[in-house]
């Protein structure tokens, strides 16, 4: 499909202000799918255990992104409170393996349709709450949640639940379960992408980001709000819900503070911006340089103490200089790269 | 009867005292939102910083009482507040609110990761005893909770005065309700907007010192009393600085009363479900806020 260019000379034109074209191309989804398995498959490259698990903190890094890319970047929806779905797929999935004695299948079933049940649930209520008080919302459930779950027993209260070593002797001993587990993430990431660019390329996702770019023009044109930007929050929702119950059973406990932590949701808005809100390719990209960043820091002699400290200058670099990410800058620096770098 | 009225209002009387405290720290979060709409997510850390600041200030000054180390830290934060508006808050004023938001957060992280580094997580206390008062025969007040909330009941009047009775407070008046007119008739609004954010901060660090003469810290517990802040300003109104004295009061009521009737843990359950419930249903706070 060729576009007419606007006839306004380009100093009238606003440079990131354009028609969203659905986009569809498969280098869209093929390279960022291609970078995920490349990533993913890399450990089986060295054989080596410590590179495997990077990875996995990698990787589920790139499902946390990715899946709030769906109501952050395309809805424009700030939620600070994303975890909260990694953490209670998490509880949930634990609870059935290790109280319950059922399958980890089951448990990742459990964990995806929990989360996705919460954020219906919820998301009915706030999202009809804009800007700042949807985001201050979104850190009273992820805390509310937190809270109930340290007082509610069957999970454990505060100091949570453990695992029984022999469950893992159903999936071949520990070692084959934590290789297993791991090859479940890359497949999860995969898919995390493909959601991401489906949802991207669709009418319904067209309708989401009309409701970003200005909510009451996109009622009138006939987008139903409420229920895309409902079904959007619980598309972002049930992969970390998912990796959650994937995670604690690999983890083999859980326990409150490890399950809502406040900053792995703002990690993921920092690997979110990093690499470029609203695109496909973004959230992959900001995953994989952030992890590959603290990484680093935490590595180096002398900015091991500060890492903190040169992470958030570098998130105030970026949000004062280039708010839009990479792949924002990219796509603005070099138009005739937008057909292939979603 | 196992509920004995003295006990009972021993818990009022305690979480009013410390609900003063509480909405002070809530008072510098909503004026910054009040008048610029941005959310200040170093809130925490910043209350942090003046926890320590007091405690260090005190121990180099070889003080007998943190007060005068309290005035000083309280009177510094002005500045840095301002500073932190400079760098860190001006150029995405106008941006989404997702540019603010990580704005102040990136500078959460770069205050934590230099207090980390610097002081390391063992919680510190501020020594010192200023004994205690009994009321009605039974009631025990320890006078450093006494003087914490007197010095918060004052700053709110402090304030109160500042806003209307100055012109500079009037200034901020007028640039919380309508920048743009503001700066039409002469306003400088981004002094204004500096400065707005320097008495947020300065409040913060007011309540922090507050706090430390009170409870043993860490510098982690920032974020607590910022989840605290947020609490307290949705329930006073976020923008309605003298409300959130009352949201305080309110936040300082549960703390007292759950305690009596559930295990102390279930206190946070029924603050954050409160704070999502009001936010739903009225997100201008109990007292109105600004809409």
């Amino acid at each position: 499909m060729s576009r007419q260019k606007p006839s306004l000379p380009p100093a009238l034109r606003p440079a990131d202000f354009r028609p969203a074209l659905p986009g569809r191309h498969w280098a869209n989804w093929a390279l960022p799918l291609a970078l995920v398995l490349a990533l993913g498959l890399f450990p089986l490259l060295t054989g080596k255990d410590v590179h495997r698990e990077t990875m996995f903190t990698l990787l589920r890094a790139v499902v946390m992104a990715v899946s709030l890319n769906i109501i952050l970047g395309y809805t424009g929806y700030v939620s600070f409170g994303h975890v909260v779905f990694f953490g209670l797929g998490g509880y949930v999935g634990f609870y059935l393996v290790a109280v319950q004695g059922r399958t980890l299948w089951e448990a990742l079933l459990a964990g995806g349709l929990a989360a996705g049940l919460l954020a219906w649930l919820i998301g009915i209520g706030i999202l009809r709450l804009r800007g700042a008080y949807f985001a201050l919302v979104t850190i009273g459930v992820n805390e509310a949640v937190k809270a109930f779950i340290q007082n509610f027993d069957p999970f454990g209260g505060p100091l949570g639940l453990t695992m029984n070593f022999s469950v893992y002797q159903a999936y071949g001993g520990p070692r084959t379960m934590l290789q297993m587990t791991y090859y479940i993430l890359v497949v999860l990431a995969a898919l995390a992408v493909l959601l991401s660019y489906a949802v991207r390329t669709s009418k319904f996702g067209l309708g989401l980001l009309a409701i970003r770019e200005d909510e009451d023009a996109a009622e009138v044109m006939g987008v139903v709000t409420p229920m895309a930007k409902t079904w959007a929050f619980v598309l972002s929702a049930i992969l970390p819900g998912v990796v959650g119950a994937l995670f604690f059973f690999r983890n083999g406990s859980i326990e409150p503070h490890e399950a809502f932590p406040l900053h792995l949701s703002i990690e993921a808005i920092v690997m979110v911006m990093l690499g470029g809100q609203g695109t496909v390719w973004g959230p992959v990209l900001g995953a994989a340089g952030y992890q590959a960043m603290r990484a680093f820091l935490l590595t180096n002699r002398y900015l091991k103490n500060i890492q903190l400290t040169v992470s958030g200058a570098l998130l105030l670099l970026i949000v004062l200089f280039i708010p839009a990410g990479l792949i924002g800058w990219l796509r603005r620096r070099f138009p005739a790269s937008r057909r292939v770098l979603l | 009867m196992a509920l004995e009225w003295t006990s009972i209002l021993s818990f009022l009387i305690d979480g009013l005292m410390l609900g003063f405290v509480f909405g002070v720290a809530a008072m510098g979060l909503t004026l910054i939102w009040g008048v610029m709409d941005v959310i200040n997510l170093a809130h925490g850390p910043l209350i942090a910083l003046a926890m320590f600041g007091v405690y260090l200030l005190m121990a180099a000054l070889g003080l007998g009482n943190p007060y005068p180390a309290l005035l000083v830290i309280t009177l510094l934060a002005l500045p840095v507040g301002m500073g932190i508006y400079y760098v860190a808050v001006h150029r995405v004023i106008n941006a989404p609110h997702l540019s603010s938001l990580l704005a102040t957060y990136s500078v959460n992280m770069m205050l934590m990761g230099v207090m980390n580094a610097v002081f390391g997580g063992a919680p510190r206390n501020i020594d010192f005893s200023l004994g205690s008062v009994t009321l009605f025969g039974d009631i025990v007040i320890p006078v450093a909770r006494l003087v914490a909330a007197l010095a918060a009941v004052l700053i709110a009047g402090a304030l109160y005065f500042f806003l209307y009775r100055t012109r500079l407070g009037r200034y901020i008046r007028a640039v919380t309700d309508n920048r743009d007119a503001a700066e039409l008739v002469g306003v400088p609004s981004t002094t204004i907007l500096a400065l707005s954010f320097g008495l947020g901060v300065l409040l913060a660090a007011f309540a922090g010192g507050l706090i430390a003469t009170i409870f043993p810290f860490t510098i982690f517990d920032g974020g607590r009393y910022e989840l605290k802040s947020f609490v307290i300003g949705v329930l006073g109104g976020l923008g309605n600085p003298i409300g959130s004295l009352f949201g305080g009061l309110v936040l300082g009521v549960i703390e007292g009363l759950v305690p009596m009737f559930l295990e102390t843990s279930w206190t946070p359950v029924i603050e954050f479900a409160l704070f999502v419930l009001i936010l739903l249903v009225r997100p201008t706070g109990l007292f109105g806020g600004k809409s």
